[in-house]
C-alpha cells in the first residue's frame, strides 16, 4: 500500500494535481499538439512526393518530438512560476517529490501527444513499421528521456528572466545522447528488426534515463529553493 | 612562474618546429598535435574544474567557487575554439574538407553549445546568488552526459582520429621518442598556462567582485 505522508504518495498527488489544472485549461496539450502538428504538416509539404530512407523518417519524427517537447515540456514550472504558486507547493510537498510528479506529468504529456501524432505522421509520410513492439518500446523509453532532462531544465529556465528562448538552448546538448540513440533504434525498429536487434540502444537509454533522474533529483533542491 | 610557463612554451614551440621529427605519413602538418591535442585537453580539464568547483559551491555555498567555475568556463570556451580552428585547418589539408561530423568534432560542438548555453543561462539570472547556484547545477548536469557522447556518437559516425595514439601499444610506437617528448612538455606547459589564465582570471573577478 502507498503510505499518505509517503514520498510516492505525494509525487503522484502532485501528478494529480498537475493533470487536473491541466484538463482544466487544457493549455499545454493544445500548444504542444498545435504546434506538433503544424510542424508535421509543414515537413510532409515541403517533402512532397520524395522518397525518405527509413533513417530519414526515424529522424524527422525525432525532430518533430523535440521541437514539441520544447514547446510545452517547460510549462509545468514556468507556470507554477507566472502564477505564483510556486512558494505553496514549496510548503506542500518535499522538492524531490514535486520533481517526481512534474517527470511522471511530463512524461504522461509526451506520450498522450505521440498517441495523435505518430498514426498522423504514419498517414503524411506513407510510413510503414517493420515491429511494431520494438518501435512502441523505443518511442516510449525516448520519450522518457526526453521528458527527463526537459523536466530538470524547465525547473531552471523557471527561475530566469528569458523562459521560452533558453529552454531548447540549455536542453539539446544534454539532450543529444538521447536523440541520437532514439533515432537510430526507432529506425531498426521501422526497419522490421527484433527489440533484440536494438538491445544496446534500449540498454542505453535506460541507463541515462536513470542517471539523469537521479542527478536531477539530486540538484533538484537546488533549483527549486533559492 | 609566469616567467617558467613563458620559457617552456618557448621551449616548446621551438621544440615542436625543430627537435620533433615529421610523423611518419605525414608531411609538416603532423606538428599540429603538439597544439590541437594540448588544446583539446585544456577545455576538457576547464570544463571538468567548472564542474568541481559547481559541487563545491553547492556544498560551501562560498562565491569564490563559481569564480573558479566560471573563470574556467571562459577560459575553456576560448580552448574549445582554438581546437575547433586548428583542427578544421588541418582537416582541409589532410582530410579535404574544413569539416567531417567526425565524433571528436562532434563532441566539440557539443562542448561549445554547453558552454554557450552556460553563459546565456548566467546572463539570465538575476541576483548573484541565483547566477552561481544554478549555473553550478547545469554544469553538473551537463558534465554527466559528456561519458553518454564519449560511447554513443562513435556509434553512428565513422571516425578519422586516431584511436588513443599515445597510450595504445600499437599506435604508441608510431610515435618516436622525441615526438613523444616534445608531446608530453607541450601537454605540460599549455596545463601550465591554463592554470596561469585561470588564477589571473579568478584574481580579476574577485577584485570586481570587491569594487562593486
Amino acid at each position: 500500500m502507498i503510505r499518505k505522508s509517503g514520498f510516492l504518495y505525494k509525487s503522484l498527488y502532485i501528478l494529480q494535481k498537475d493533470l487536473h489544472q491541466e484538463f482544466r485549461t487544457r493549455y499545454a496539450i493544445n500548444a504542444i499538439l498545435l504546434f506538433a502538428v503544424t510542424t508535421l504538416v509543414v515537413v510532409s509539404f515541403s517533402i512532397g512526393a520524395a522518397e525518405l530512407s527509413k533513417n530519414t523518417l526515424s529522424s524527422l519524427l525525432w525532430i518533430i518530438i523535440f521541437f514539441s517537447a520544447m514547446t510545452g515540456l517547460s510549462h509545468v514550472f514556468v507556470r507554477e512560476e507566472e502564477q505564483q504558486t510556486a512558494d505553496t507547493l514549496r510548503l506542500v510537498a518535499s522538492p524531490s517529490a514535486i520533481f517526481v510528479g512534474k517527470w511522471l506529468f511530463n512524461i504522461l504529456l509526451l506520450l498522450g501527444l505521440e498517441l495523435i501524432l505518430i498514426p498522423l505522421y504514419m498517414v503524411f509520410m506513407d510510413m510503414t513499421v517493420g515491429n511494431l513492439s520494438a518501435f512502441t518500446l523505443m518511442i516510449v523509453l525516448g520519450s522518457m528521456g526526453v521528458s527527463s532532462v526537459a523536466t530538470i531544465m524547465a525547473a531552471i529556465i523557471s527561475r530566469t528572466s528569458a523562459k521560452g528562448a533558453l529552454f531548447a538552448v540549455l536542453s539539446f546538448p544534454v539532450m543529444l545522447p538521447v536523440l541520437i540513440l532514439s533515432i537510430q533504434g526507432t529506425a531498426l525498429a521501422i526497419q522490421g528488426n527484433s527489440i533484440s536487434a536494438g538491445m544496446d540502444e534500449i540498454q542505453m537509454l535506460l541507463l541515462f534515463i536513470i542517471v539523469i533522474v537521479t542527478a536531477s533529483i539530486l540538484l533538484f533542491e537546488f533549483v527549486w529553493i533559492l | 612562474m609566469k616567467i617558467f610557463t613563458f620559457f617552456w612554451m618557448v621551449a616548446v614551440i621551438i621544440g615542436s618546429l625543430y627537435l620533433a621529427p615529421e610523423a611518419a605519413g605525414f608531411k609538416s602538418t603532423s606538428r599540429v598535435i603538439f597544439y590541437h591535442v594540448p588544446m583539446s585537453w585544456v577545455a576538457s580539464l576547464a570544463f571538468l574544474v567548472a564542474a568541481i568547483s559547481g559541487i563545491l559551491y553547492l556544498r560551501t555555498k562560498k562565491l569564490v567557487y563559481d569564480i573558479w567555475a566560471v573563470s574556467s568556463v571562459e577560459i575553456g570556451f576560448l580552448f574549445s575554439i582554438l581546437a575547433t580552428i586548428t583542427g578544421s585547418l588541418w582537416a582541409k589539408v589532410e582530410w579535404g574538407a574544413f569539416w567531417n561530423w567526425d565524433p571528436r568534432e562532434t563532441s566539440i560542438v557539443v562542448l561549445l553549445m554547453i558552454y554557450a548555453a552556460y553563459f546565456a543561462l548566467r546572463s539570465a539570472l538575476e541576483s548573484r546568488e541565483q547566477k552561481a547556484q544554478i549555473s553550478a547545477v547545469y554544469s553538473i548536469l551537463a558534465f554527466i552526459t559528456v561519458p553518454f557522447l564519449v560511447f554513443v556518437v562513435p556509434r553512428i559516425l565513422f571516425t578519422l582520429h586516431p584511436q588513443n595514439p599515445v597510450f595504445t601499444t600499437q599506435a604508441g610506437k608510431m610515435m618516436s621518442p622525441k615526438i613523444k617528448l616534445v608531446f608530453f612538455s607541450s601537454m605540460f606547459g599549455f596545463t601550465l598556462f591554463y592554470y596561469w589564465l585561470l588564477r589571473l582570471r579568478v584574481n580579476l573577478e574577485r577584485i570586481k567582485e570587491k569594487m562593486l
